[in-house]
């Protein structure tokens, strides 16, 4: 794969988040596919943050496995990153800030100092402008036409006109001409490619899809790395018509998702593990109400508070036992911001259908990377259906009316002649309790039984309507990886390469990972000759899952829970291990 | 399509449609609690505004008031326990059409879900929270409750109680609340008068009403009351002040003031969320719009 990767680094504070996506905007304006990955620590000053940028003309699906350009705004980025800096490589910094020397670079890579404090003292005695200089030159470097960067940043300024603005573009302009007077752009640098693409997080993709899929309302309580979907639905939350409530508590957030769905509103919440373990009563309830609901488990790396802003598919386990007693549920698990807006479709549709709640599990590095997206792959269903749609009929109306797919007509409130009561206690089919005086009671007790039936076989229908697993890679290659969530795309990666290498590979992965349908499952593993199981966590929670459901035992296994993302070298070298050859 | 007999308010043409009565569940209540009062309450404030069945949901958590939803024949929701109030905002930004009462006790709450108590007022969201107070852990059989008094004895306390009492008027006068009441179930027309103006009440209004528990609290009885209680109608206070409130609020012993402390007219959380100035958002279309714009976003 033709690719180049730009890496910028400093403080938190520093603007690394700004300079990443200026960069990443560029490309992807440029036509080019990104993979952009955001790595911050849980701090708002200080400590080290960096940003890659990583373009290609064929999309990458991770950040990959080295860097090209970095641009350094500290003497700290140097020292570490220097070790994954490629042959041919160029480190951007200003000499009035440190100084770097040859041998603190690995052999091929070489610096420019470019005078980005100078160049902004030129226009503003104020501070803000130090990055443009730099921005500038690692832009010429990575083969950015200026014009597409001047682009970017006057939008990201939006309205605001005036000196701050020109200012930038000066400052930047000034950087880029310096570099190129003082080098050339990077034997990696890639020229124009098609249309601009679309660059998005997997969370802008799940609210852009919530709303596809007909949500309108959104219960949620800060929690990273799940905020930023609720920083978006707030941002378009009149012209969108969705009402975003941050409300106190998670208990909370859920418990209003779930009275605005009663109610008759496709509804949602988003948190990461620890907001949703104080969800899981409200979970049993919306099942045993049979109430829709969809959450967001943006997962990342615990357990109890663990690595706020690192990433982990830890939660596994807590997502399939979440709740106590039995009740159906489904976890899709997109692995790229394409398929986490279809997914996010899929979640209300699905919990509609069958009136229980949906779980949507993604992690810190689907939720906050930044990917390309082509236009065609953002189609909207072409209607979201009423849910006014039971009459009454003259009749007792049946809420919990047993039925063959254990889904029951579902009233809302302000229909006339259908009034219900939605209980969290066990009940019969008129939403009557059979918890106080009638349980344990012959009748009830068969009662009670059959509801559980109704409301279980819904699971063995969402195991036929969920997506179902899908095979990347050609049928007979002697290696078939097994993965999950975002875990697929850095597998992705590391399938391109061992290609390159003239050894294919193929790719079993889940955009639903429960409930999970053996006669689905089995066919495509037994004729597997090897297999790798890919997931991020410590237990290998996916493969016990699948070992449960199918008797399937996978041949070899490749587990991290570093906090960090998996880099594609990583895959490739447990693959060659195991073997990818034919015997 | 049920849409439109399922438009929410008074339905203009046709037959009027049927009030909130009784349902044909009966109460499990023990004989003589004083929830029997409660619902009868608010069974007559519903009938007396005229409010169609089908327009009230009644959302409760757990313990032995919050069965009251299965009592009456409007739409209910019987949530988990100390969460009514949430499921009860939901409702209400779903489809402010609705007429929402939340209903629990005093450990639903003051306990577990104090937390959404003092937030849902400060938003003063419209609808009309009735707790049935009695000041112990009924269905739990006995145990001391966030408004048991001082030096109580119960199952978890068998050497009395150690802890100050949440004093609900109080809190939801500190808490932002624009119609603050307590109603006495040994009193239910005046009860029921406070329920309904609670109803009509544009925001939040919360009538905390005493309501003995006949088995497990010996010592908050109807005769307990019934020699205490005294009405603030009749004693001249006047509801605007809400300095005077908090002096009534204050009072506890000998004398213990029914009626309306404080109502004050605010905007409402739904007067001031813009998206549902178009209408109840569940019947507000639904999807994405403007399709192409909302992408150009993202390039």
């Amino acid at each position: 794969m033709r690719e180049l990767s730009v890496r910028a680094g400093g403080q938190a504070g520093d603007g690394i988040a700004s300079i990443g996506e200026a960069l990443a905007r560029s490309f992807s304006r440029m036509g080019l596919h990104l993979f952009g990955l955001n790595a911050y620590q849980s701090v708002i000053r200080g400590g080290h943050v960096w940003f890659q940028a990583r373009a290609s003309p064929d999309r990458p699906y991770s950040q990959g496995d080295g860097a090209d350009i970095l641009y350094a705004l500290d003497r700290a980025t140097v020292e570490i990153h220097a070790h994954s800096l490629r042959p041919g490589a160029i480190v951007v910094h200003d000499p009035e800030k440190f100084a770097v020397e040859p041998s603190a670079l690995p052999a091929g890579v070489r610096a420019l100092g470019v005078p980005t404090l100078e160049i902004a003292r030129k226009y503003t005695s104020q501070s803000i402008l130090q990055n443009a200089g730099g921005l500038g030159a690692t832009a010429f470097l990575s083969g950015i036409p200026l014009d597409v960067l001047h682009g970017v940043l006057s939008d990201s300024f939006g309205r605001k006109k005036g000196e701050v603005v020109d200012w930038n573009l000066g400052a930047s302009a000034d950087g880029y001409r310096f570099a190129q007077e003082h080098a050339s752009p990077s034997d990696r640098a890639l020229g124009r490619g098609g249309a601009p693409k679309l660059l998005m997080t997997g969370n802008q993709a799940i609210a852009l899809g919530a709303v596809a899929g007909g949500c309108k309302f959104l219960a949620q309580y800060p929690m990273t790395p799940a905020s930023t979907i609720m920083h978006w639905m707030a941002a378009h939350s009149t012209s969108l018509g969705v009402v975003v409530k941050q409300a106190e508590d998670e208990l909370a957030a859920i418990h209003m998702a779930i009275g605005a769905s009663f109610a008759g509103v496709r509804s949602m919440t988003a948190t990461s593990g620890g907001g949703f373990s104080l969800m899981v009563e409200a979970l049993g309830m919306a099942g045993m109400t049979e109430t829709p609901v969809v959450v967001v488990e943006a997962q990342r790396a615990g357990p109890s508070t663990g690595l706020p802003t690192k990433t982990e598919q830890g939660d596994l386990n807590l997502m399939l036992g979440a709740g106590q007693g039995e009740f159906p549920r489904a976890i899709l698990a997109p692995s790229h911001p394409k398929d986490a807006y279809t997914a996010a479709i899929e979640a209300f549709r699905l919990a509609e259908a069958w009136q229980t709640p949906i779980l949507l599990a993604s992690d810190f590095h689907l939720s906050e990377s930044l990917a390309t997206v082509d236009r065609e792959e953002i189609r909207p269903p072409p209607e979201v259906p009423s849910l006014f749609t039971v009459e009454p009929n003259g009749g007792a109306y049946l809420r919990y009316a047993y039925t063959e797919n254990g889904v029951s007509p579902r009233a809302i409130p302000g229909q006339p002649g259908l009034q219900y009561v939605a209980g969290s206690d066990e009940h019969d089919e008129r939403g009557h309790l059979i918890s106080d005086t009638k349980s344990g009671i012959p009748k009830w007790i068969s009662e009670r039984q059959q509801m559980m039936d109704k409301r279980m076989r819904k699971l063995t229908g969402l195991a036929r309507d969920v997506p179902a697993p899908e095979l990347e890679g050609p049928a007979d290659a002697p290696l078939t990886f097994v993965a999950w969530g975002s875990t697929v795309c850095a597998v992705r990666d590391a399938m391109a390469e061992l290609a390159a290498r003239g050894t294919p590979t193929n790719l079993l992965w889940f955009p639903a990972v429960y409930p999970v349908d053996p006669a689905r499952v089995a066919p495509r593993l037994t004729g597997a000759r090897r297999t790798l199981l890919v997931e991020a966590n410590y237990s290998g929670q996916f493969g016990r899952l699948l070992r449960t459901e199918t008797g399937f035992v996978p041949t070899a296994r490749l587990t991290k829970y570093d906090g960090e993302p998996f880099f594609p070298h990583e895959i490739v070298a447990k693959a060659l291990e195991v073997g990818v050859d034919g015997r | 399509m049920a849409d439109s007999s399922a438009r929410p308010g008074p339905v203009p043409t046709g037959p009027a449609l049927p009030v909130v009565g009784k349902s044909d569940t009966r109460p499990t209540w023990c004989p003589g609690c004083g929830d029997f009062g409660v619902v009868a309450g608010i069974e007559m404030a519903l009938k007396r505004l005229g409010i169609p069945s089908h327009d009230v949901v009644i959302v409760s958590g757990i313990g032995c008031s919050s069965n009251l939803p299965h009592f009456l024949s409007s739409y209910g929701f019987h949530g988990v326990h100390g969460r009514a109030l949430p499921v009860a905002e939901g409702i209400r930004w779903a489809n402010h059409g609705l007429t929402v009462i939340g209903t629990g006790g005093d450990g639903d709450g003051f306990g577990i879900g104090v937390g959404h108590f003092v937030h849902a007022m400060r938003r003063n969201v419209d609808l009309t929270y009735v707790t049935m107070d009695n000041q112990i852990y009924g269905l739990t059989t006995g145990q001391a409750s966030p408004t048991s008094q001082l030096g109580q004895k119960t199952k978890s306390t068998p050497d009395g109680v150690i802890e100050v009492p949440i004093d609900p008027i109080a809190l939801a006068l500190a808490s932002g609340a624009t119609y603050v009441a307590r109603g006495f179930s040994g009193d239910v027309k005046h009860l029921t008068d406070l329920v309904a103006q609670g109803i009509q009440h544009k925001g939040f209004a919360f009538v905390d009403v005493l309501s003995p528990c006949v088995t497990y609290n010996k010592i908050n009885t109807f005769d307990f009351f019934r020699q205490r209680v005294y009405k603030l109608e009749s004693a001249g206070h006047d509801p605007a002040d809400k300095v005077l409130a908090w002096q009534r609020a204050l009072e506890w012993g000998e004398k213990i003031p029914i009626g309306l402390f404080y109502r004050v007219e605010q905007p409402t959380y739904e007067d001031l969320e813009e998206v549902l100035h178009a209408g109840p958002l569940a019947r507000q279309p639904a999807g994405l719009r403007g399709l192409a714009a909302l992408l150009d976003e993202f390039v």
